[in-house]
């Protein structure tokens, strides 16, 4: 409790400080070694609703994948699985 | 020098069963012809396109894995696009991490295939796959 005592400044109400989870790379947790373009349902977990990537400051990813994960999906786009272009994705 | 590669083409969905097979037979012959191996093929059916391509809304997709020389690539693409069945294709080499993947996702698969198979039920491919993670 010596802490709280020489802390002059005194709160009547704790200062709200934002937690924020920290982020991580899903790739990395998981131990995935490949992405595979073949399967659209997991990679929309990487675009938003126009179908645009994400960037890695939103979802986390470490650089290695995301430019796998990139690649995955600009092939998957090439073969109709994903769309190029839309509205309302998901 | 021989890569494992794997090639994904649609084909245009006029095609009836037979021609679709006889396409299929094509290929693989090719690819045997030319000192290549397939290692394994599957079929997607008939797959909503997500954008039209020469007007056309949907597609039979078809997936073969193979073992080649790198020069044989060429020649299969060649066949690609003087065949006018074939809407779309994608070749691409395979590396030691996707052949791990591509490896455990064909026993998954005949796992499912075999169940599928036992219950009687029409074989469902869109499962969710392994490599999906929760957050």
């Amino acid at each position: 409790m010596a802490a709280v005592e020489n802390n002059e400044i005194r709160y009547l109400n704790p200062p709200t400080v934002e937690v924020r989870k920290k982020k991580y790379c899903r790739f990395k947790k998981a131990g995935i070694k490949y992405v595979d373009y073949k399967d659209p349902e997991f990679l929309k977990k990487f675009l938003n609703e126009q179908g645009k990537i994400l960037p890695r400051r939103i979802t986390g990813t470490s650089l290695k994948f995301q430019r796998k994960v990139a690649q995955a999906i600009k092939r998957a786009r090439s073969l109709a699985l994903l769309p190029y272009v839309t509205d309302l994705l998901k | 020098m021989i890569k494992q590669y794997e090639t994904v083409f649609i084909a245009t969905p006029v095609l009836s069963d037979t021609q679709m097979k006889e396409a299929v037979a094509k290929y693989t012959q090719l690819i045997a012809d030319n000192g290549g191996e397939v290692v394994y093929q599957e079929d997607w059916g008939l797959k909503q396109l997500a954008y039209p391509i020469q007007h056309k809304t949907s597609g039979f997709y078809y997936l073969i894995q193979f073992k080649a020389d790198p020069q044989f690539v060429n020649t299969l693409e060649t066949q690609y696009h003087r065949d006018e069945r074939i809407i779309r294709f994608l070749t691409v080499a395979l590396d030691k991490d996707a052949v791990a993947y591509a490896e455990h996702r064909r026993q998954v698969r005949s796992g499912k295939a075999a169940e599928a198979a036992k219950e009687e039920a029409p074989a469902e491919p869109a499962a969710e796959p392994v490599e999906e993670v929760e957050e």
